[in-house]
């Protein structure tokens, strides 16, 4: 295998990692509403904070699995990074702010309990884990499917730049891509769910799992055939039906109450999907819509040179990392529910009557 | 304004606001660090409450380090991607390393330290932040790097095939000779801001302590904290001293211009005779009849070349020899290669002002505390505001100096800064991006500080014993 080819597989790898890692995050992200039940808002908050600290420890290095496809797909394919990223500039800064606003918000929701800053927060939470694994998948779709660009040259070597607009990007199969990786993730966060909490947020997960299994089942399929119709080869054609395998393997697990099986078949679609995509797009790095231009990776890419260090230091590297992230996952291994929360409060209503009761508080404990 | 004008603009603003939390996450890890393996060997209940109350503070600014980085990744494609296309080669490489060896080990080993109260046996526990800190570390010194090779690009050659700059020895543009002194000062100046922070915040909850009559151990505590922050500030402030001179002294070589510009130096002094430092000038920057306030004879020689009688060449010289050997190039022409002048010479000022004045602070603060004394003067919060936000302030001085000195360059002798935009992202565009980060950026801004002050208000909790957690029982830390 050349150079070129490594870095174009360890780049599915990285997508994989990416969108199996925190497609999970994001999918609890999105059941938040769903999950957290008819309670009182007591009750229902402390779902929410169950739900969250399922992925607490693991979220900002889930998502670091994207910053690193991002600085791989710069070092290894310069004329990819330049191309996709200025290409798709308002789409990707919509994603920023999304990301932003999401991080932000399961960061510091917990750190305040008045009900204003809860609930905006957990508006940043939900919305980005809907709207970034949409656009994710956008992207990824139209790399496939092709944009419009046009050639130029420096020095001897032939790239091409994006010559569309925002609106560009919004063709039907894009976004049906947008809302397959969407509700795939919804699936595969309802799996993750079942398998790290007890009680009712299990049952309530598995029960959710099926259905939305079953819609990204029909999504991805279609998704499959209308890609597929376009840029298939057989490799790819057979790989997309093993993804569709996998996902209704994953199905039938949660539907016995397989949790863990189940967990591991949307890992494996998503996975699929991602090696699916990279079928269709070798041996360019983008597809060029209609009789536009296509980015070849050999184009693309980085002297023989980088690609040998970069190597080099990914098989050094990405073990370790991989080890010490493993090793994460096993200490945080139990299975959570509200029980286990260090102390259940009220989400309070606004900070000054908060105030007033602490110092209400005080004054009668002095009072003693 | 056009889109160079505007990209510059919004990496200007996306960067110097990244550049408040870096200098925090660095120099802060490794106190909450320090602190917890301080209660592991000595059983100092105050050390494990600052490990847990500076932690806090930590984790809030980390977030928004964190989130702010993300942009960094990505917009050199999408606002410079003739830039990308043109040094990927080179530049790519520690970015993506940075991401593989150093943010997973940030994120991950974070995340074990936030969760592992009650979890992880607990020097195991400790080492997490220790962890956190060398990858922050590993973070600065790979960003560094490629900093370092737009300063004084290094290990590579252009090929003239595929007209790109391409890798010729990683090793060198690693051990760029830029690199060796900025790494140094750039992390020292980050433990000046960890120490200050630390300082301020222990001598106003000290204060604050003894004028409403709090628990006499808690006062120990945040006096432990305010001296051990003084004592933080004045050690890191002479290695930014040290390593800031070093830094001149190789800027000088590799870039004359530079240290030129910052004293505003028009022409070379004769042979024989050297070249004064001016503390202030209050006219004449445009080069016209200087008025220099206080200048201080031969000392920019000094600072230049390490001797009193070193040359150091003027800005008129330079300019005529840049002109001459990169006036035609494609990538390299330009319309001037003197960078803004009052900008290099003020904020080279303003950056070690900055230093300065925290030193003095910190010394004092040693001063004012020794014994049991404790300074309850007014104007106190006033040093206590303003410290911290100067040694902050300081790291974007310093950086706005060794960006825009390198001005009219990207890669210095190689690409100007005119020739990188991406030629596919219009006006309206960058437009909408730059005032949505702005927007963005300064409402979580708010928030962010806001969210800090309050816990600085709240205080380090009680002390409670630590315990590792059965399987069914409540956790020490969630959501």
């Amino acid at each position: 295998m050349d150079l070129i080819t490594v870095w174009f597989v360890l780049l599915a790898v990285l997508w994989t990692g990416y969108l199996v890692l925190e497609g999970f995050d994001f999918g609890v992200g999105m059941l938040l509403p769903v999950l957290e039940g008819k309670g009182s808002e007591v009750e229902r908050d402390d779902k929410r904070r169950t739900m969250l600290t399922t992925i607490g420890p693991h979220w900002d290095g889930n998502e670091v699995w994207l910053l690193t496809a991002g600085g791989a797909t710069f070092a290894a394919f310069p004329h990819w990074y330049a191309t996709m990223f200025s290409g798709m500039y308002l789409a990707l800064l919509l994603l920023l702010v999304t990301l932003i606003l999401r991080n932000m918000g399961l960061e510091y929701r917990h750190k305040r309990t008045d009900r204003l800053w809860v609930r905006r927060w957990d508006l940043a939470i939900v919305g980005g884990s809907f709207i970034a694994p949409f656009l994710v998948g956008v992207a990824l779709t139209n790399l496939v499917a092709g944009l419009p660009m046009t050639e130029h040259t420096m020095g001897t070597t032939k790239y091409t730049e994006f010559d569309g607009s925002l609106l560009s990007l919004l063709t039907p199969v894009a976004l049906l891509g947008g809302l397959t990786v969407t509700v795939l993730c919804l699936a595969h966060g309802a799996h993750f769910l079942a398998l790290k909490t007890t009680g009712e947020i299990r049952e309530q997960a598995r029960r959710i799992a099926t259905t939305a299994g079953l819609v990204s089942a029909v999504l991805a399929v279609t998704l499959f055939v209308s890609l597929g119709m376009q840029r298939g080869t057989p490799a790819a054609w057979v790989v997309m039906a093993v993804a569709a395998v996998a996902l209704l393997a994953a199905i039938a697990a949660n539907a016995k109450g397989a949790e863990g099986r189940a967990f591991i078949g949307t890992s494996a679609t998503i996975g699929l999907t991602v090696v699916s995509y990279f079928l269709m797009l070798s041996p360019n790095a983008i597809n060029g819509r209609g009789d536009s231009a296509d980015l070849t990776l050999a184009a693309a890419a980085s002297s023989p040179m980088t690609l040998t260090i970069m190597t080099w230091a990914a098989a050094v590297f990405t073990p370790i990392m991989i080890g010490y992230t493993l090793w994460s996952y096993w200490i945080f291994r139990r299975r959570l529910s509200v029980e286990h929360l260090p102390q259940r409060h009220a989400v309070k209503a606004d900070v000054k009557a908060d105030a007033e009761a602490e110092a209400g508080a005080q004054a009668s404990a002095e009072a003693h | 304004m056009d889109v160079l004008d505007l990209a510059r603009w919004q990496f200007a603003i996306t960067t110097v606001y990244h550049f408040f939390f870096v200098p925090v996450t660095i120099g802060l890890s490794a106190i909450v660090a320090w602190y917890h393996s301080r209660w592991i060997r000595t059983r100092n209940e105050d050390h494990l409450r600052m490990a847990k109350f500076l932690g806090k503070l930590f984790t809030i600014n980390f977030a928004l380090g964190l989130v702010t980085g993300i942009v960094q990744e990505f917009q050199f494609g999408m606002n410079w991607s003739t830039y990308s296309r043109f040094v990927g080669d080179i530049f790519g490489a520690p970015l993506a390393l940075e991401a593989l060896l150093a943010f997973f080990l940030e994120s991950t080993f974070l995340g074990l330290w936030i969760f592992g109260w009650g979890r992880i046996p607990e020097r195991l526990h400790a080492a997490t932040m220790w962890i956190v800190h060398i990858g922050t570390l590993l973070s600065a010194y790979f960003i560094l790097a490629a900093n370092s090779f737009m300063q004084h690009p290094v290990g590579y050659r252009i090929n003239p095939v595929t007209g790109r700059a391409e890798m010729a020895d990683f090793w060198a543009v690693l051990t760029n000779p830029v690199q060796l002194v900025a790494f140094p000062h750039v992390i020292t100046a980050c433990y000046l801001v960890g120490g200050a922070l630390v300082m301020a915040v222990g001598l106003h909850k000290l204060r604050q302590g003894t004028a409403k009559g709090g628990p006499s151990a808690d006062r120990r505590m945040y006096r432990h904290a305010a001296r051990l922050g003084a004592v933080v500030v004045l050690v890191a402030g002479m290695g930014v001293a040290i390593s800031g001179d070093l830094q001149g002294k190789v800027m000088t070589e590799v870039q004359p211009m530079k240290m030129a510009a910052a004293e505003a130096l028009y022409d070379t002094p004769p042979a024989g005779e050297c070249a004064p430092f001016s503390v202030l000038t209050i006219a004449g920057l445009g080069g016209e009849n200087p008025k220099h306030v206080i200048e201080i004879p031969c000392l920019l020689s000094f600072l230049g070349t390490g001797s009193f009688d070193g040359q150091v060449r003027g800005i008129a010289d330079l300019e005529a020899e840049y002109r001459e050997s990169f006036g035609d190039g494609e990538l390299t022409q330009a319309d001037t290669y003197v960078p803004p002048i009052a900008m290099t010479y003020w904020n080279f000022r303003l950056m070690m002002a900055t230093g300065f004045f925290a030193m003095a602070v910190g010394a004092w603060v040693l001063w004012a505390t020794r014994k049991d004394r404790i300074p309850m003067q007014r104007w106190v919060f006033g040093l206590i505001v303003l410290t911290p936000i100067a040694t902050v302030l300081g790291h974007s001085f310093g950086w706005i100096f060794t960006e825009v000195g390198r001005q009219p360059w990207v890669v210095f002798g190689e690409m100007a800064t005119h020739t990188a935009v991406s030629p596919s992202v219009g006006t309206a565009d960058v437009w909408t991006s730059m005032l949505v980060f702005t927007a963005l950026y300064g409402g979580l801004a708010v928030v962010e500080v806001r969210l800090l002050l309050d816990y600085i208000r709240r205080g380090a909790e009680p002390f409670e014993a630590p315990r590792l957690v059965e399987d069914d029982q409540p956790l020490e830390f969630s959501y």
